[in-house]
């Protein structure tokens, strides 16, 4: 497959979306909204659940999958209120040493007026900020799109796993042929040149794991399931200051 | 090392950003007054009048005439504000890490016109009676993207001004990621966070100046996580640029839209400063923080 057919792939009709892995994962869900200063953005799901038997917080960017709930899901892309819903329940997460697990799809945070109005930067800075200093256990699934800062919001964690036909990003490259080579047409070339697969970012060290589809069957959700919780397991037995250090160091390599 | 404004207001600014919003270089050379040989005078692109240089200098790059912002790279930013500027970190370069086609040469015509090996420059400096650590961000290099060299530059200084106990005043400009540098450049944003984090948590001062243009990657990390954001005036600010924005909602955006005194109006940024006045506010709010109570 090319560079191109992932990205294709990666945001292909029918591909399930966070609250399918929520719901094939997470026993127990318990949505939780809004981030208390402006609105619930339903771009961003999140709440708390089980997994494996273990309390976590999950939050997950959520495309929609029919028409009508793509657009109640504003098609993954969070406004800064989703942001800030995420970032207040990591703290709440935090406070009670609870495990975050966050599903990332999206082609990248909102653009627009409002989103600009509400300070779409000073959400996305702070989301990266708070993450990356939680003291508590984080894993990041990116299982579409992973685009760009949007993205990264959600992916300060202590490992990011991909899944084998998805894609993380600094741009689309269909952004990246339009600006840098002025000529739409060349996204198949850019694809391959951003290194953007799951493989390549799995050379690149910017994912841990790559994990295999098999075609999006119960014994996959199972699979994940078994591997989330005894990662997060693990990282959980790891002082809190000690798990802030190592994540300090993994985004130092870079 | 003393900061020479006329040698620096000699050059003629060049726009290198992919997408520029804001100003397109003009290619008609400037309407020479027959009086004033070439050298001497530039035209404004705000205004198109033609102004001397050394009144350019004297006005901090600003036009006499009609009070247009020109950019102003690096380290003419630092000495405006700075005295006994050492520069720290000035080996860090880096090449074509993902082998970007059409990268390599990019990064050396670069190089070779700015002298800069790339787009941030950083050291200590002091204002006030307080040593502070300071970063400074080129337009001259693709409009201050942040590739690798950029981030852990900054990176660094934060690191430094952790282990030495110095506030950080940081001259933020850029357009976001360097895309040639793909996931890399990324991750930047990430490592950039985690050292501001890391600073903070230590008790220390962070003053981010956020001048045209922030936008992009760089606002959505450092240059909002600032215990102080100071918006140079007129300069735009935001995440997407108004292009991209008008793209995406196909509609005209309203005059004024991302700019300093929006941001400011919106609750995103804790002052609106004049460049004129940029030294004397730094030289007020770092006192106020690092320097000794008034008797």
């Amino acid at each position: 497959m090319s560079a191109y057919d992932i990205v294709l792939k990666s945001r292909e009709k029918g591909r399930p979306t966070a609250v399918k892995y929520i719901s094939n994962i997470v026993e127990g869900f318990i949505e939780l909204h809004g981030d208390r200063r402006y609105a619930d953005d339903k771009a961003i799901v999140a709440g708390v659940g089980y997994i494996d038997g273990m309390p976590v917080t999950v939050i997950g960017i959520e495309k929609g999958e029919d028409t009508n709930d793509k657009i109640a899901h504003n098609f993954g892309c969070a406004h800064p209120e989703g942001y800030r819903k995420a970032v207040r329940l990591m703290k709440e997460a935090e406070k009670f040493r609870r495990p975050v697990l966050c599903f990332v799809d999206t082609s990248g945070a909102f653009c627009g007026i409002g989103a600009e109005e509400r300070g779409q930067s000073e959400a996305i800075a702070m989301s990266i900020l708070e993450m990356i200093r939680l003291k508590t256990p984080t894993l990041s699934v990116i299982i579409g799109e992973g685009g760009s800062g949007g993205a990264l919001g959600l992916c300060a964690a202590d490992e990011v796993w991909i899944t084998e036909t998805s894609t993380y990003s600094v741009i689309s490259p269909e952004g990246c042929a339009s600006i840098l080579w002025k000529d739409s047409s060349r996204v198949a070339e850019a694809s391959e040149c951003l290194k953007m697969t799951a493989q390549d970012l799995l050379s690149l060290g910017a994912v841990e794991r790559v994990i295999p589809e098999e075609g999006f069957t119960d014994a996959f959700y199972a699979k994940l399931k078994t591997d989330a919780a005894q990662t997060l397991k693990k990282l959980k037995e790891i002082p809190a200051e000690t798990l802030v250090e190592n994540r300090y160091r993994r985004y130092r390599k870079f | 090392m003393k900061f020479d404004f006329k040698k620096f207001f000699f050059r003629k600014p060049k726009n290198e950003l992919e997408g520029s919003e804001n100003q397109q270089p003009k290619e008609e050379p400037p309407q020479q007054d027959a009086a004033i040989p070439e050298k001497l005078a530039e035209k404004c692109e705000g205004c198109g009048q033609i102004v001397l240089k050394d009144e350019f200098a004297a006005n901090y790059g600003v036009c006499p005439k009609c009070g247009h912002y020109r950019k102003i790279d690096a380290r003419a930013r630092i000495g405006m504000c700075f005295e006994n500027f050492e520069e720290l970190f000035a080996e860090e370069e880096s090449g074509n890490i993902l082998d970007f086609p059409g990268y390599t040469e990019k990064l050396e015509q670069l190089r070779e016109k700015t002298g800069e090996k790339d787009g941030a420059v950083c050291g200590t400096g002091m204002l006030g009676g307080v040593k502070t650590a300071v970063f400074s961000m080129d337009y001259r290099f693709t409009m201050g993207s942040m590739g690798h060299t950029v981030g852990e530059k900054i990176t660094k200084i934060f690191e430094y001004a952790t282990e030495n106990k110095l506030p950080v005043v940081g001259f933020v400009l850029s357009g976001g990621a360097r895309m040639q540098e793909g996931i890399i450049s990324l991750m930047q944003m990430a490592k950039t966070s985690a050292a501001v984090a890391k600073h903070g948590e230590a008790g220390l001062l962070y003053i981010s100046v956020l001048t045209d243009p922030t936008t992009g990657g760089v606002s959505a990390s450092f240059a909002f996580e600032a215990d102080i954001i100071i918006a140079e005036k007129g300069a735009l600010i935001g995440f997407a640029g108004p292009r991209v924005i008008e793209q995406t909602i196909r509609q005209k955006l309203p005059e004024g839209f991302q700019r300093a005194e929006f941001i400011e109006q919106k609750g995103f940024a804790d002052l609106i400063v004049e460049r004129r006045e940029m030294k004397e506010k730094l030289c007020a709010l770092l006192k106020l923080h690092c320097g000794e109570a008034i008797a």
